[in-house]
This record gives structure tokens, sequence and C-alpha cells, in this order.
């Protein structure tokens, strides 16, 4: 037997094929795979050259300016960025105001409360509620949140907490149905299944011996969940906070529906305002004048940077905390 | 070699062999002043060592003895991850494989089998003929015909010659790690490296394992790594016992197992530790 | 032991309890009505013709022919570029280079990239291929698209090939294979169905895009399949449809936004059951 082993071996060393395969193969492959990871990062850089090149024509007019600067005026051609951007962050802290809250909710009921049998349903759909195209949602509130906030929810915020002192400033005008609120709402509704489902796996992630001592004592799910699950996964639940902000922030089509692209700061909730994506999907195209375009790829360019420092810093939290439940 | 070699040399030879089986075969692997890291961290200290064709030879020692680490430096697999180096020599047939630059010859000459049973993703068929392809160019019938030698050679023919085509890792556990052996028989090595075969396995899985280690051992060199110092004792014709990536002692299974020289080994033998 | 402090805690749990279960309850309701409104308004728009013939003027018959097509087209194109892009930079991520600076950094940019807003992709996709050629076009949406799809690919790749245990390779390579083929014909089969759910949830996000093509394919009214033209593309027509004042209008807008509603949804579960089936192999 083994005679015979010696001899093949023999033969296959001659007749061994692929060798070009064998010794080059790994080199090329390896440079390839290469090359695309590159890719990768020059999109990225990309993204950031040419959004500045973009903008460049704005900016050097206006300066860093344009960034706190208000007004935006296509005939005099005077653009600023303040209003969008404030529509942004108003739009999307109402959003997390209502999200957060909701997707903790949720997340304490797939992970504590849910019978074992309900909990990957219920999960999916959730996951699916994510999925569902930004486009649906904005078509939705305008076609049926809308009218109803129009006719019954805006005039019962305007009769009841616009005449408290302070926080009545935010309620006031005629209710139109579409506006901050409205946008903020639908932006909510969108990011909360994507936290809800960032939320469940750093629960999940908490080690069982934890829950299991909490119980053990004697606690109640709630303060399990409150008091030990909460306090253990912090920057877990915080950096996906973060992710789902990131989310809030850039988000286009469902704003750009039920925002009512108003350029103008209010104080009312209720009224029409914009945000960058919103007066970039509705402008952009029909921009003319190089300051104007300018201008709005300025827009994308301030967007551009406040979502990466939020994603960046929910990305790192979240890494953080992956790696500390790990250890 | 580093200066912090702190143990001096030591030759660890057969002296005494074990008879029965007719004269002892010629020395197959010669592993001189081997030293391994990971990183700093100094996994092997030294290690000498002679391994002979056509027998089987077991390291034992407790968890992290460098027993495994040994093992992997024999076909060189652990340089797919960076930071891990090995310094010395190991002969095979005479030749240094550490010095070898073709990583390819190298492992077409020793075959690997895994703790846990490595099928790959395709079917049983393609599991045996993948290593084929890689060095040999057969006709379907040549082809066909060395799949069913291994698959025969490992006992497995019979229980999987109707059902080819159907995916490796349906099998059951024993049955994928005889498959992983006919993977590695197939590419006709002369060295068969097995890192904890059976430590995955039910009872009666691991004494068919035993059986088909006890008939390829006539053909093979064979290197069995193992917690399991009644497989040894079963298994191995010499068994060396490592302890801190130090090689303690080497002799034949009979005499480490029963009448060990040194403390250490009579101590692990003997189930005071590890 | 304090039979009240037991109690409020007690009565607390049940409050809690009884919130979350109305907030999921709230979340899952909201699912069903955005649906039951899509079937309710989209099925009437749901006939031949919204196959058949290409969108309408104000006022005139027709459907979404053209959009269907044109999306179809792009969406197809811009998955068929962004496959291989992202498998490939996922295996140099997973297989080559785990723990070097550059995959850190990469796996960082690829997941800003992965939820950088879609509209700033847009922008970036004008400046380069609009603005190059000229004009908007079909091959612009592409890239768009495509550069959306690239990360989602990456990540699943690279998260699906980590999976495979690291023996499989070792058994590879101890049988003398090298690296490039034991990643081609061991590696990508033990996670060709991790591979093919990330790019169905690739397809799936990809075709619900709207804000990237109102700068780069822009829209079409008429039949075409021309990508160096503008190209018609449904999302685009749902939105311009949708804010239009015209009732026939707005019924097309419905209509495309039930059916790429329930093509998301489809590809979404047949995502998680190409996930599920690897789970079981």
């Amino acid at each position: 037997m083994l005679e015979t082993a010696t001899v093949d071996r023999n033969e296959s060393m001659q007749s061994r094929r692929n060798r070009f395969g064998m010794r080059f193969g790994d080199p090329i492959f390896r440079s390839v795979t290469l090359a695309f990871t590159v890719l990768v990062l020059l999109i990225l850089g990309g993204v950031i050259v040419v959004l500045f090149d973009g903008a460049w024509p704005a900016l050097r007019i206006f300066g860093p300016a344009f960034v706190w600067t208000s007004g935006w005026n296509p005939v005099t051609e005077h653009f600023g960025a303040l209003v969008p951007l404030v529509g942004t962050i108003v739009t999307s802290v109402i959003a997390m105001v209502i999200g957060v809250p909701f997707s903790f909710g949720l997340a304490f009921f797939l992970t504590e409360i849910c019978p074992h049998r309900l909990r990957q349903p219920i999960a999916i759909a959730i996951e699916l509620l994510a999925a569902v195209p930004s486009i649906i949602y904005g078509i939705w509130g305008l076609f049926v949140l809308a009218p109803l906030f129009q006719h019954y929810v805006e005039p019962f915020l305007i009769s009841t907490l616009g005449s408290v002192p302070l926080l009545g400033a935010f309620f006031q005008g005629p209710p139109i149905g579409i506006g901050m609120l409205l946008a903020g709402l639908i932006l909510g509704l969108m990011v909360l299944p994507f936290i809800t489902a960032v939320m469940r796996e750093v629960f999940l992630s908490v080690p069982p011996v934890l829950r299991e001592s909490a119980y053990g004592l004697g606690a109640t799910r709630w303060e399990v969940a409150w008091r030990v699950v909460l306090p253990y996964c912090r920057t877990g639940v915080v950096g996906g906070v973060m992710l789902g902000l990131g989310r809030a922030l850039g988000e286009t089509m469902a704003v750009t529906f039920v925002i009512g692209n108003a350029h103008r700061l209010s104080m009312s909730l209720l009224a029409p305002g914009t945000t960058i994506s919103a007066a970039l999907a509705n402008e952009f195209t029909e921009a003319d004048g190089d300051i104007y375009t300018a201008s709005l790829v300025g827009l994308g360019l301030v967007l551009f940077i406040l979502t990466f420092f939020v994603l960046a810093i929910g990305k790192r939290l979240l890494l953080r905390s992956t790696k500390g439940t790990l250890a | 070699m580093t200066s912090d070699t702190l143990a001096r040399p030591v030759m660890h030879t057969i002296t005494a062999p074990n008879l029965k089986d007719g004269p002892l075969p010629p020395e197959k692997i010669a592993v001189r002043n081997l030293n391994f890291y990971y990183g700093q961290y100094h996994a092997l200290k030294n290690v000498n060592i002679s391994i002979h064709d056509r027998r089987v030879t077991a390291f034992i020692g407790p968890s992290g003895c460098g027993k495994s680490t040994l093992l992997r430096t024999m076909n060189r697999i652990y340089e797919m991850y960076p930071g891990q180096r090995a310094e010395g020599e190991i002969n095979v047939d005479g030749e240094d494989i550490l010095a070898q630059r073709d990583l390819t010859e190298l492992r077409s000459k020793i075959g690997m089998v895994f703790q846990k049973p490595t099928p790959f993703p395709m079917s049983i068929y393609e599991n045996v003929a993948f290593g084929i392809r890689l060095y040999e160019k057969l006709s379907k019938a040549d082809l066909d015909e060395r799949v069913f030698w291994a698959l025969s050679r490992v006992a497995l023919w019979n229980e999987v010659k109707d059902k080819l085509n159907q995916l490796g890792t349906g099998l059951s556990g024993g049955q994928q790690q005889r498959l992983c052996v006919a993977r590695a028989v197939a590419v006709k090595p002369e060295i068969l490296l097995m890192d904890e075969p059976a430590s995955a396995l039910d009872p009666i899985s691991t004494a068919k394992l035993e059986e088909l280690i006890e008939e390829l051992r006539q053909d093979y060199c064979i290197v069995i790594v193992t917690h399991n110092m009644q497989q040894a004792a079963r298994a191995a014709d010499f068994t060396a016992f490592m302890f801190l990536g130090e090689l303690v002692e080497y002799g034949t299974s009979e005499q480490i197992f029963t009448n060990p020289a040194q403390q250490r080994t009579r101590d692990y033998v003997t189930g005071r530790f590890g | 032991m304090n039979r009240a402090v037991v109690k409020r805690r007690h009565r607390n749990d049940k409050i809690v309890t009884g919130i979350s279960l109305l907030m999921t309850g709230f979340v899952l309701f909201t699912l069903g009505a955005i649906l039951a409104t899509l079937l309710w308004n989209g099925v009437q728009a749901i006939k031949p013709s919204l196959f058949l013939e290409s969108t309408p003027p104000p006022g005139g018959e027709g459907g979404l022919a053209n959009a269907i097509v044109g999306s179809l087209m792009m969406t197809a194109l811009g998955i068929a570029i962004a496959t291989p892009v992202g498998v490939l930079a996922g295996t140099f991520l997973a297989e080559y280079a785990r723990h070097s600076r550059l995959a850190e950094t990469v796996r960082f940019i690829n997941d800003i990239l992965l939820s950088a807003p879609s509209i700033i992709i847009g922008l970036f996709v004008y400046g380069i291929v609009v603005i190059g050629m000229g004009h908007f076009s079909g091959w612009a949406g592409v890239a768009a698209l495509a550069i959306i799809a690239i990360p989602i690919i990456v990540r699943t790749t690279e998260d699906m090939l980590s999976l495979i245990p690291d023996a499989l390779r070792e058994a590879g390579a101890a049988l003398g294979t090298p690296r490039w083929m034991v990643i081609t014909s061991i590696s990508y089969r033990a996670a060709f169905q991790g591979i093919l759910t990330g790019v169905l949830l690739a397809v799936a996000r990809v075709s619900g895009e709207t804000a990237p093509l109102l700068f780069t394919s822009l829209n079409n009214q008429f039949w075409s399949t021309n990508l160096n033209a503008p190209l018609a593309n449904l999302p685009v027509v749902i939105f311009q449809f949708a804010m239009s004042p015209y009732e026939d209008w707005r019924e097309l807008a419905w209509g495309g936004a039930l059916l790429i509603t329930v093509a998301v949804l489809a590809l979404n579960i047949a995502a998680r059951f190409s996930a599920k089936q690897k789970a079981r192999s």
C-alpha cells in the first residue's frame, strides 16, 4: 500500500495542475479585494470633496456665517442655512422625544414581558415596520395623519396647551395639519423600529446571571429592566439612540411630504417649516443660478457633517458597549 | 535562538522501543530546539523530539501545555494568524520544513484532522475530491476510484455510498470526522496530524475512530494530541508528556503510563493535577 | 418586611407593564393602519393598464409601466454593480485584514455610509455623474442606488464570513489549498445563504429609495429604456403624483406605493427565510 502511495505522489507532482493559480492566485485575489475596500473609503472621501466643491461658490460669498444666517431669497441671491438647520434639529428632537420612550417600552415588553411564543413574531413585525420605504410614511402622513391632525389633534392642542404660559408658544397659529409637529411625529414613527431593534439587542446582551440574580432577590420585572438591565447597557442604549437620531436628521421623503416647505422660523410647532433634506428635495432640480444651487449643496454639506458626527458617536458608544459585555 | 531558553537541550528519543510490531521504523519527524511564540508569549520552550514513521505518537498534558501548538507547527498552519512564529528546526525526512518555501507542497505531504469535524459545505464526494483536485488532474473514473479508495480506507464507504451527492454536513458527528480523515488520506500524505480528533465524539464513534487510527498506522506516521489519557494509552505507541511549554518526558506509552521517570509525569498520569 | 412597600412595587410593575403593552399595541396598530390604508387606496388602482401604459398627463388615462420598468432596470443594475464590490470588500475585511488599522477604518466608514442620508448620496452622484454627463440620466440613478447598496452588502458579507469557524479555513489550508481558493470554494459556499440575505435586503432598501433619484435619474413621463437619458422610476413618480392636486394622479401614486411596499416586504421576508435556511444547515 505504501509503495503505491509513494509512486502516485511522484506522478502527481509532475501533473500538478493550476500552478499559476497556486502561486499567483493569492496576491491577485488579495489585491482585488483590497482595491474594492479602498473604493469604499474613497466613496466617503469623495462625498466630502464633492459636497465641498459644489458648495464652494456659496461658501466663498457667505463664509462660515452661512451656517447661522437666516434668509433664503433666490431673487436677491442671499442664502443662509439657519432655518432649515433649525427645522432639521427641531423635527429630529420631536422624533426622539416620541420615539425613544416608545422604543424603550417596546424593548422592555419584548425582552421581559411578552410570552416567548409571541416575541419572535412581534419583533419581526417591528422590523418590517423599519423596512417600509420612507416615501410610504410620507404619503400616509400626508393623506391620513394630516387631516386627523388638522381637524382633531391640533385644535385640541391649541385649546389646551396653547393657553399655558411659555409652553403655549409652541402651539399657536391656525391648525393646518402639516408642519413641524407632524413631521416630527412621522420621523419618530420611522426611527422607532430601528431604535427598538438596537435596544432589544443590547438588552439581550446582558448576561443571564445578572438578570437571574436580580430576580432572585425578588425584584419585579420593571425593577430588573430599569435598575439592572438599563444601567448595565447604558452606553449601548445611548449609542442606539444616536444612530436613530442620525437617521432622523437625514430622513428626506417622509418629512418632505408633511413639513410644508416654508423658509420661516416660527416658535410654533404647528407652523410649516422646512428641513435641510426637504429643502434639497423640493428645490434642487428647480434651482436656477449658481449661487442658489451651491447654497443647496452647502446645506447638504452641513447635514452631512452633522449626521457624520452623530452617527460616529453612536457607533463608538455601541462598539464600546458590546466590547464591555463580551469582556 | 533567544537567550531566555532555560532548559538545556534535551534530546527526546525512543531508546526502548516496543518491538512487538517488528523493528522500529526510521525517524520521520525530527524537531530540534523548537521555540514558539504567540506575540510575546513563549508557548514552546526548546522542544526536541524524534517521531517515527508508521507509528502513532501521542502528545498529552494539561490544557495550555503547548501540545496543540507543537502539532500546529508541523504543517505550519499557525502561519494563518499574524503574530505567531516558530524558531528552530522541524525536519521531515531530513528537510527543515520551517525553512521550506512552498507551503502547498508541504501540506500535500502532511494531512490534518481537527478537534471538531470540519466537513466543507459541499457534497460528500466533493469533500473527498476537493484535496485531490488541488494536486492531480485525474479522469472522472480515476477520481471516482480514488474517492472510493479513501472512503473505504476510513470504513465509511458502506455508510455513504448511496448518498455521495448529499451534503457532508448532514452526516453524524462520527461519520463527519471519518469523512475528514478520508479527505486527508485521499491526498496520499505521509504524515497525519490529529488535534484531539475524538473530543467532540460520542464513545461509540470514538471507538471507531481509534480502530481507524490503528488501521492507518501501518502506512502513515500519525501524531495525535489528546486530553484523554486512556486514549493515548490505547491508541499510541509512543507518548510525550508536555507541561508549561516544555517536553517533560517521551517514551513508549506503556512506560509513560506505568513507569514514568519524571515526578511531574507521574503526578499527571495518576490524576494528581491537570 | 414592609408590606406597603412591596405592594407599591408590585403596583408600579403592573402600571409599567400596562404602559409597555399599550405602546406595543399602538405600534403594531400603526403598522396595521399603514398597510390597511395602502391596500384600501392601492387596490383601486391595480388594473391591467397600471402595468401596460405609461404615466399620463393630468386628467389622462395611463399607468405606471414606464416607471416600473425604469425602477427594475436601475435596481437590477445598481445591485449588479454593488454585489461584487460589496462582497469583495467584505471579504477583505473578514478574511485578510480582520484587525488591521485599515479594516477598522473601513468598517467604521462603512457603518457611517450605511446610515448616511441617502439624499447626500444623491448630491454626490449629481456632482460627479450628472455634471460629468451634462444631464440627468438612468446611469446616474444606477450609480446612486449602487452606492447605497454597497455598505449593506459589505456589512453582511463581513458578518457572515466572520461567523464561519476558523477550523474550516484551517482544514482547507491543511490540505494545501491556497488562501484565495479557501475563500472562493469554502468560505463563500458556507456563507452563501447569509450573503444572499444581505443582497436581498439591499434590493429591498434600494427599491424604495426616492431621495437620491430626484437629482440623478430624475423622471421621464414617456416610455423609455435609455439609460443615457432621464429615466422614470416608481418612487419619484409616487412623490410627484402624490403631491399633485390631480385626483387620478393621486390614485396612481397609491397604486405605486402599494406595489413598492409589497415588493419591499416580500423581499424582507424572503431575506429572513434565506437567513433561517442558513441557520438550519
